[in-house]
């Protein structure tokens, strides 16, 4: 463990934690003045293949209050047979089956490699997983044709005793019974009228007096009734009744006079679709997939009029408060969210069009519940295509990588304290004694539900020191969290995940260094990075910039090396070299900045910020440049215009984009079909060298991003020009020079007068 | 029972008669017996040729009477006495008899005469022919009573003076008197004269009442009532067709008109009188004592049963009379056998429905019915004839209750005969008559009026040569377009005026333009939507299964237009317990789609394309859905049902497909489920003759009312087919079908292997009817009278405007018309109808029909040219709302009040003076009280205990748009005896009365009423009958209400079943067969509809309310 950026990576493989702070400060007051709080990001289900589950269940702490599980942190007096919990210190008693254990005899949990461990729990009913597909017809006809298309083909790739089931929607929402020969059922409501939860099992006839127990089966221990078998069916029962009822769907038949949206009942559809859910699958894993093309337009959850000459919502109209619909739809969908959450289902939304289609007022659906949220311009473009198809991957066990209806439990040593989540959870509102009063993120709890997740959803966590000034904590003493996350594994088990970490305790004005050199930079930035997009949901734009800055700077002037009012001497430590310049990046970011972009491209961004691992939510917060020319192989470059050259050919990767940028000189020469000269087969070698690792991109991430190609002067090339640093543009092109580079017609300031300003006000007395 | 009563007089006076002695049956006795009696009668029975033949003599006649009539005066007087007495008719019987005794002398004396009259019977027919002239009909002047005036004595004689003459006649014209009652009475005494003084006898038994009676001496005045009425019609030509009509009846006035001439005919009304007082005694005794305990009728009914077993009341009678013959003071003391006697009156002497079909069967139905004449009244609707369309409506569209129309409404009033026209403005024709012509006028669509917005019609004045037109409603001048001048010839005429049928005919059909059709859009053509329940009743009973199975084919025959291939009209399938499923039947699909819509409480269509489908083109899949409904439902346990949500469903799909459309539901149960239009039963019969009895007759909800609304905006039309174990509200279930000129059917208990044929053939014939929708009409009349009241099944949102959903050849309107100023005697009074509506092919056209009126200030025209029938239909349709607002005692007086001023009208003003005490009716509404009657003990009016509430609203609206031939039928069903004509015959053997007395137990009759028909055994039919018909070897062992005669290949079987069959095809409901046995527990159902009778639920026997309106007449008179 030569270095901490090792210790960091390290950590991270085995456990999935990446925290701000790995040597911790020992006193509230001084935690605070890190400026960065102490925090982590944690993939609860990281994929580990080294790591096979036990077949047994956690040892817990015997301290009702704790149920802290037995890990290689805790003291184990082995002739007695008990244990002691490291964060109550309760002392606990062996079950019977550890009689065995013995210094050379240790369970798998007591073995420092098993800091993450993962339990199987084989009691309780195994329920299979269930898709629901709620599927808007509103849609052109190739376009339903496409998704069609997907839909039958995502059949083949669910386990066969997977229950699916079919809601479709447009002026109307249908329900579809699965089980009919000969005549295909359904049951129809009315897209305007918001419906409780008992109404809609009413009118299903799910509720048990309107369908008398069938005698076939008269008295199911099980707890789900069998009625709900008329709309989720196995798929192997049903695959060729619903590939024949899909293949039958049509578009919407109610007309759209010219001058209107179709109307469309997306609120009731998901309503309906949580509705039947609840009633008959309650705390099992499931899926909601909400497929739509366009905005809700009628009923609980419109968000845009039918009248075309009136736009849906922009930002400016929520500036000016001007969206009529924004609030009340955005408290329908977050009222169903909340329930799904209850319930333990997730929505996933898939919204293909061109417009908008409501995700600003949906995000709460996929974000609450765990859920994908996948936009792209049409059901008929590969991005949705493999992205819908890339959800039913499977890992190297051949199982799906999802897992439904976890919970998330912290425990924290006494020294610490939970401030709260930011991810894709809600609060179980757990209250204990290492809850924080503040909250940061979604907080007041120690357990969070985070009802869909994958191998890469992470959460960002947040903690408080509450280990006062005047109590010192031992020579050597760690602070200790251990992370228990129960869920279902989608092979249908329950299984538990327990991570266990320690980290030492540094007394911040002596070892102020050891602090310094163990601050992970690229986590804190994501962290900060979370915080503030978490309140940018609900502050203003510019408030949010303003408090980012304030964090720099303070964090500036605490780890800063520099003489008071001159910025000249200011220096960063290494550890801390790369933070301002996420931090430029990151206020230039779709996640802060939602000028350029659409209310729903902004929920849409953030939903992903949210939820996708450190690696990615940094290539989302600094995208990613590489430089391919004959001068070299291929190179990353600075993330700034001076970049962008005649002769190479750029490679861009936001995350959610892919630019492959061709300079103006290797754009002329493809353009004289040099690429198609043997001669040239270099030129070929070239050209095709960013495609291919464009693909290969393209291949593991999910969503799938855009994928751009592109050229000098081309209009796609504004996705390039939009990202890199201006550090030339229209306004100071002559003074500098010579230089090469592509100017940026942008009023931006670039990263060399960010850091200016930010050495000024650090060294700076004032603040 | 008179009859037999009589008997025991008759022995006294002459035995041939004795039988019937009482009254007519001496006539009876005479008919079964000799020929003699039947002339008396002959009135009734063979009255056409007794009056031909009688023509000349009757003046003969006359004379021989007149020399009675002072007694009958006598008499006369008595009879007004007896008034009270009599009421109880036996006693009237008793003292008849006793008077008889006197009388039988002076009978005698006139037998001997009468024996002269040989002739006399063609006296009497003489008689007739004036009679029936008079129209006045009606001579039941029984009532002498107050008639009292002496000279009136001669004349009453003639007339009803019977009564009167009772006393006197039992001088002179005992017989006539007997007979007398009636007209026929006159008759009688003819025949008496012949050499019935036997007859006579019973007439005097019948005088002797009468003189107990009589003493009141109004025998006399009553003759001239007589006379009055006949005077009249004779002056009028065409009594000599009425007459035969009057015949029945009429036969004594023709007697009393003869009277009336002269001083002579005086006499033979004497005759007359004492039948007369026979009924006077009658009506007296109701009125008197005995009625005031009872109903009026009460007390009279109460005996007409006895009629039925006459047996038992004859005998006692028979005593009575013996006491009668104390006679003249007796009266009083002796009202009450008196009472019970009074039934005395013969049957047979009273005006006879059957008798005046006959002759305007024989009459009218051979020559073509030609439209030219304004107002002009048209044959019976019971008579089969052509029609020849000159200029006025054919009268299978219009039928009004007068053809001449009072030019103020003073007038009017005075008579108190409602003016109404009933309209059925989509009636289907025989196919010998053709259907209106459709007239195209382009663009500028259908000339009208630019005031009055009449259409063009032949009562159009063109004037200036040609380029103007004068509007005959408005008067308004107004310009012919240039595209539409024609010259006039010489008459004024428009030469074209033969080329154009809005020139020359009644009726005919404009096609719209865009401005008269909906949002200024041609409509699409409709839809028929059929809506299921599949609850588990509907399952149980098979009908889903059976429903489904013939849909199949039925489809095949949705209704075309002209030469069409295949239907315009296109059709959708909706299912539905307490959820509705509706049924994507694209023909694109390869299996139907279900859609459930449980969300009842707020409805609306989950689909749009392919609900409503073209059924060629997607036949397979409703093939396919069709069989698999009763599949899908099979184990089906949801027993609960909704209504309004189904039929707002269906709207709902008609306004999102854009058209018209019609409806058919077919349901089981009331709606409890939860949903709009929720239902709790509240069946009470608690409620029965209560203040809120009405109640029972409205809808539980407003929301029904609501929804119809809705669907009449919409041009839905709902055809119910209801299918109840039990009560399912029917008041308020057919709420919707009648606002929206629907149909209700009823099949109580519906099991398959008993109904289906009634339902399929119903279902059969409602799907394939040719159907208007989405239709406005509007009557238009000239200045002077307005439409001012509608009745019918249809919505009206404003006053002038009827709004009719959808419109079928069955469904008729009732209009009526008020004054509201004077109209002229020249110009008559016309109406317009004028139907705007979308045919089933999706075409906007407007039918319209012209009538010609004329007008009168002559009391006398108005009564002259008056159809009883058509009376009685706007009179029950009245009533039938009536009861939605009062309670039904109230709507039944009002009824008899209206008939009894209609009378008394007459009397007053119409009829030349004659005894109060006689019953005259005008030879046009003498049928009034006999079908007035059958109205008051009507289900709906007179609730019998086996009747269920249900039931009642049921008929309630149906009778809400029955035409006038249905009402007729309905109100006085038709008896057919089978055995009575030669199994050779092809046509309908003639009907008999509607009277258990009527049947005789050697024979069998079919019984219909356009709902219901039975075929009622005689307990001694010859065995080889039974045989034939029912294959079974003996009476015993008939099966009581079986519903299918075995198809057997004998001459019988295949005569009756080839009758029930036309029966069948003459009704717009399929009747369904009920075989009842003499004396079996069945017969109570049969009995009720031998609406002469008495009635079980209290209503009275025709004899018992004729006596009771002339009492009514009679204190409107005084």
């Amino acid at each position: 463990m030569a270095t901490y950026l090792e210790f960091i990576q390290q950590n991270e493989e085995q456990d999935g934690v990446r925290f701000s702070w790995n040597v911790w400060p020992s006193s509230r007051l001084e935690a605070t003045r890190m400026v960065v709080p102490l925090a982590c990001l944690l993939t609860p289900l990281k994929e580990r293949p080294d790591l096979p589950p036990v077949q047994y269940e956690p040892v817990l702490c015997s301290r009702p209050t704790c149920k802290a599980v037995l890990n290689p942190l805790c003291q184990v007096d082995y002739r007695t047979k008990l244990w002691a919990c490291n964060f109550c210190f309760q002392r606990n008693q062996f079950p019977p089956a550890y009689g065995g254990i013995s210094e050379v005899n240790q369970p798998a949990e007591l073995m420092p490699q098993f800091s993450t461990i993962e339990y199987m729990i084989q009691r309780g009913a195994q329920s299979p997983l269930i898709f629901l597909y709620v599927v808007d017809t509103c849609l052109e006809e190739d376009d339903l044709q496409a998704l069609k298309e997907s839909l039958q083909m995502s059949l083949s790739l669910l386990p066969p005793d997977a229950l699916v089931g079919l809601i479709t929607f447009g002026r109307m929402v249908q329900v579809h019974e699965l089980s009919c020969e000969g005549i295909s059922k359904s049951y129809v409501f009315r897209g305007t009228k918001d419906l409780t939860a008992k109404q809609i099992q009413d009118m299903l006839g799910l509720t048990k007096p309107a369908m008398p127990m069938q005698q076939a089966r008269p008295a199911q221990p099980q707890e789900h009734p069998f009625v709900s078998s008329r709309f989720l069916q196995p798929v192997h029962k049903i695959d060729m009744n619903l590939t024949d009822l899909l293949g039958e769907l049509q578009r919407d038949p109610w007309p759209v006079t010219q001058g209107k949206r179709p109307l469309r009942s997306t609120g009731v559809a998901l309503s309906i679709a949580v509705g039947l859910l609840e009633g008959t699958f309650p705390n099992t894993g499931a899926r909601i997939m909400l497929f739509t093309g366009g905005p809700p337009t009628q009923g609980p959850g419109m968000v845009v009029g039918d009248e075309l000459k009136i736009p849906i919502r922009s930002w400016h109209d929520i500036e000016k408060d001007n969206a009529r619909f924004m609030k009340k739809a955005t408290k329908h969908y977050e009222m169903l969210a909340s329930r799904t959450a209850a319930n333990g289902h997730c929505i996933d939304i898939y919204a293909c069009a061109l417009d908008q289609t409501g995700l600003l007022e949906m995000k709460c659906c996929a974000n609450l519940t765990g859920g994908y949220m996948v936009m792209g311009d049409s059901f008929n473009t590969s991005l949705f295509k493999q992205t819908f198809q890339r959800i039913f991957t499977k890992d190297f066990n051949g199982d799906f990588r999802m897992a439904f209806g976890a919970t998330l439990d912290v425990k924290t040593s006494r020294e610490l304290k939970i401030a709260g989540a930011i991810g894709p959870c809600v609060s179980l509102n757990v209250k204990g004694p290492c809850v924080s009063e503040n909250e940061l993120g979604v907080g007041g709890t120690s357990q969070w539900k985070i009802c869909g997740l994958d191998p890469t959803s992470t959460l960002g966590i947040y903690f408080e020191v509450v280990n006062q000034h005047n109590a010192p904590i031992p020579q050597g003493g760690r602070g200790a969290i251990q992370f228990v996350t129960h869920y279902q594994h989608s092979s249908t088990q329950r299984r538990i995940r327990v991570t266990t970490i320690a980290r030492n305790w540094a007394d911040a004005q002596t070892q102020l260094r050891h602090i310094e050199a163990a601050f992970d930079q690229e986590a804190a930035a994501v962290l900060m990075a979370r915080l503030g997009v978490f309140r940018a949901e609900s502050e203003e734009g510019p408030d949010v910039l303003r408090w980012l800055d304030r964090q720099l700077i303070r964090l500036c002037q605490k780890f800063g090396q520099y003489n008071k009012e001159d910025s000249a001497s200011f220096r960063l430590s290494d550890s801390f070299s790369l933070y301002p310049q996420f931090m430029f990046h990151l206020r230039r970011s779709p996640f802060l900045q939602v000028f350029n972009n659409s209310p729903d491209e902004s929920s849409y961004y953030r939903h992903h910020f949210a939820r996708q691992d450190l690696t990615q939510s940094l290539i989302m917060i600094q995208p990613i440049l590489y430089s391919y020319s004959f001068h070299g192989p291929p190179e990353p470059v600075l993330l700034d215009s001076s970049s962008i050259l005649a002769d190479r050919i750029l490679l861009m990767d936001t995350f959610f984009q892919i630019v492959i940028y061709l300079g103006e000189t290797i754009a002329q020469w493809r353009k004289a079909g040099y690429q198609d000269m043997p001669e040239y087969e270099n030129f070929k070698h070239l050209l095709q060298a960013p495609l291919d690792d464009a693909q290969e991109i393209l291949q593991a991430r999910f969503p799938m991003p855009r994928y751009i190609n592109t050229e000098h002067g081309g209009s796609q090339a504004r996705f390039l020009l939009s990202k890199v640093n201006p550090s030339q543009t229209h306004n100071n092109l002559y003074a500098w020079g010579q230089e090469t580079g592509a100017p940026i017609l942008t009023d931006d300031v670039s990263l060399q007068v960010f850091m200016d300003h930010l050495k000024k006000l650090a060294v700076s007395s004032a603040c | 029972m008179n009859v037999n009563q009589s008997i025991p007089p008759v022995p006294p006076f002459g035995q041939p008669q004795p039988v019937y002695p009482g009254y007519h049956q001496s006539s009876y006795s005479g008919q079964s017996g000799s020929t003699a009696p039947a002339i008396p009668y002959g009135a009734y029975n063979g009255p056409v040729p007794g009056y031909q033949q009688t023509l000349p003599q009757g003046i003969s006649r006359a004379p021989p009477s007149s020399g009675a009539p002072p007694a009958s005066t006598a008499q006369a007087a008595c009879g007004q006495v007896a008034y009270g007495q009599f009421g109880q008719g036996d006693v009237q019987n008793g003292p008849s008899s006793t008077v008889q005794m006197q009388r039988l002398p002076g009978s005698q004396p006139f037998g001997s005469p009468l024996a002269p009259v040989g002739s006399q019977p063609a006296v009497l027919q003489p008689y007739g022919p004036p009679p029936t002239s008079a129209q006045v009909t009606a001579q039941l002047a029984g009532m002498q009573i107050s008639g009292a005036v002496a000279p009136a004595p001669p004349s009453s004689g003639l007339g009803y003076g019977p009564p009167t003459s009772l006393a006197s006649a039992s001088g002179s014209f005992p017989n006539s008197g007997l007979y007398g009652s009636y007209p026929q009475g006159q008759a009688s005494p003819v025949s008496q004269a012949q050499g019935h003084p036997r007859i006579q006898t019973p007439q005097r038994s019948a005088p002797s009442q009468a003189s107990s009676f009589t003493p009141p001496a109004s025998g006399g005045p009553r003759l001239p009532s007589m006379t009055g009425p006949l005077l009249p019609g004779q002056g009028f030509g065409g009594p000599s067709v009425s007459q035969p009509n009057h015949v029945s009846s009429p036969p004594p006035q023709a007697l009393p008109p003869g009277t009336q001439i002269t001083g002579p005919l005086g006499p033979p009304p004497p005759m007359h009188s004492p039948q007369q007082p026979g009924y006077q005694p009658q009506q007296n005794g109701s009125f008197g004592s005995t009625r005031g305990p009872q109903p009026n009728y009460g007390s009279p009914y109460p005996a007409a049963p006895t009629f039925g077993s006459q047996p038992g009341p004859p005998q006692p009678l028979p005593p009575k009379r013996l006491d009668p013959d104390a006679i003249p003071s007796p009266q009083l003391n002796e009202l009450p056998p008196q009472q019970k006697t009074r039934h005395r009156i013969d049957p047979d002497a009273i005006p006879s429905p059957i008798q005046v079909i006959e002759d305007d069967r024989n009459n009218r139905g051979t020559e073509p019915f030609v439209t030219g004449v304004r107002g002009q009244v048209p044959p019976l609707v019971t008579t089969n004839f052509l029609v020849k369309d000159q200029g006025n409506a054919s009268p299978r569209y219009i039928r009004c209750t007068s053809y001449n129309i009072p030019c103020t409404s003073d007038m009017a009033k005075q008579a108190q005969v409602p003016l109404a026209a009933v309209i059925k403005p989509l009636a289907r024709l025989p196919p010998d008559e053709a259907s209106p012509y459709v007239v195209d006028h382009g663009e500028s669509g259908p000339l009208r009026c630019n005031r009055c917005k009449a259409y063009m019609c032949p009562f159009m004045q063109f004037i200036e040569g040609g380029r103007r037109f004068q509007c005959c409603f408005c008067s308004c001048i107004n310009d012919v377009p240039p595209q539409y001048f024609q010259h006039l010839d010489h008459t004024g005429k428009r030469v074209d005026a033969y080329d154009r049928p809005e020139l020359s005919l009644g009726s005919y059909e404009f096609l719209a333009t865009v401005d008269y059709c909906k949002n200024n859009k041609f409509p699409s053509p409709p839809a028929f939507i059929f809506m299921i329940d599949v609850s588990y009743n509907a399952i149980r009973t098979g009908l889903v299964r059976l429903l489904c199975e013939e849909l199949k084919s039925l489809l095949d025959f949705l209704p075309r237009e002209g030469g069409a291939e295949e239907s315009a009209i296109r059709v959708g399938f909706v299912t539905y317990n307490k959820v509705l499923h509706f049924y994507n039947v694209k023909s694109s699909l390869a299996q139907p789609q279900m859609m459930v819509v449980s969300d009842v409480a707020d409805m609306f269509v989950p689909l749009l394309d392919g609900f409503l489908v073209n059924v060629n083109e997607s036949r397979a899949v409703i093939t396919s859905l069709l069989d698999q409904i009763p599949e899908m439902f099979a184990d089906t346990r949801e027993t609960e049902t909704v209504f309004v949500p189904v039929i707002q469903a269906g709207m709902e799909a008609l306004k999102a497909a854009e058209c018209a459309g019609k409806l058919f539901l077919f349901h089981t149960s009331l709606p409890i489920a939860e949903a709009p239009g929720k239902l709790k039963n509240r069946d009470d019969r608690k409620l029965i003759n209560t203040d809120k009895e009405k109640t029972l007759f409205q809808p539980q909800t407003g929301a029904y009312q609501t929804l119809a609304k809705e669907c009449v905006a919409q041009g839905c039309c709902i055809d119910l087919f209801l299918f109840p174990n039990q009560y399912v509200d029917v008041a308020t279930l057919s709420v919707v079908p009648q606002l929206t000129g629907g149909s209700v059917y009823k099949y109580a208990c519906f099991q398959v292997e008993n109904d289906q044929e009634r339902f399929l053939s119903d279902l059969r014939r409602d799907v394939q009817k040719v159907v208007g929708f989405d239709a406005v009409m509007r009557v238009r009349t000239s200045t002077g009278i307005r439409a001012v009241d509608f009745f019918g099944a249809f919505y009206m949102s404003n006053t002038t405007d009827v709004e009719l959903a959808g419109l079928d050849g069955d469904k008729t309107v009732t209009v009526e018309f008020k004054h509201d100023d004077r109209l002229n005697e020249e110009s008559g009074a016309l109406l317009q109808c004028a139907l705007l509506y979308t045919s089933c092919a999706g075409q906007r056209r407007l039918r319209i029909h012209n009538l010609a009126l004329n007008c009168c200030t002559q009391l006398a025209d108005l009564y002259r040219n008056c159809e009883t029938d058509t009376l009685i239909n706007y009179m029950a349709k009245f009533a039938y709302r009536g009861v939605l607002n009062s309670p039904v005692k109230a709507v039944r007086d009002t009824l008899i009040t209206q008939c009894a001023q209609i009378l008394a009208c007459y009397r007053k003003n119409c009829a030349s003076p004659s005894s109060a005490g006689q019953l005259i009716l005008p030879e046009c509404m003498k049928l009034l009280p006999v079908y007035l009657n059958c109205v008051l003990k009507s289900d709906v009016l007179q609730p019998g205990a086996e009747v269920t509430t249900d039931d009642r609203a049921y008929v309630r609206q149906l009778v809400t748009s029955m035409d006038v031939a249905e009402t007729n039928v309905f109100f006085y069903p038709r008896l057919l005896p089978l055995t009575k004509s030669p199994i050779e015959s092809t046509t309908e053997p003639p009907a008999v009365r509607a009277s258990e007395e009527r049947l005789s137990n050697g024979d069998m009759y079919l019984l219909e009423n356009g709902l219901n028909l039975f075929l009622w055994v005689g307990a001694s039919v010859q065995q080889g009958v039974v045989q034939s018909l029912f294959s079974v070897s003996s009476f015993s062992q008939i099966t009581s209400g079986l519903s299918v005669l075995p198809v057997l290949d004998n001459p019988l079987s295949k005569k009756v079943r080839g009758l029930i069959d036309s029966l069948r095809a003459q009704r717009s409901r399929y009747m369904k067969l009920i075989v009842v046995k003499q004396e079996d527990k069945l017969e109570m159902l049969f009995k009720h509809f031998l609406v002469e009778d008495k009635s079980l639920s209290g209503g009275a026997s025709y004899v018992d309310f004729l006596c009771h309106m002339h009492k009514e007449i009679r204190q409107l008179l005084s």
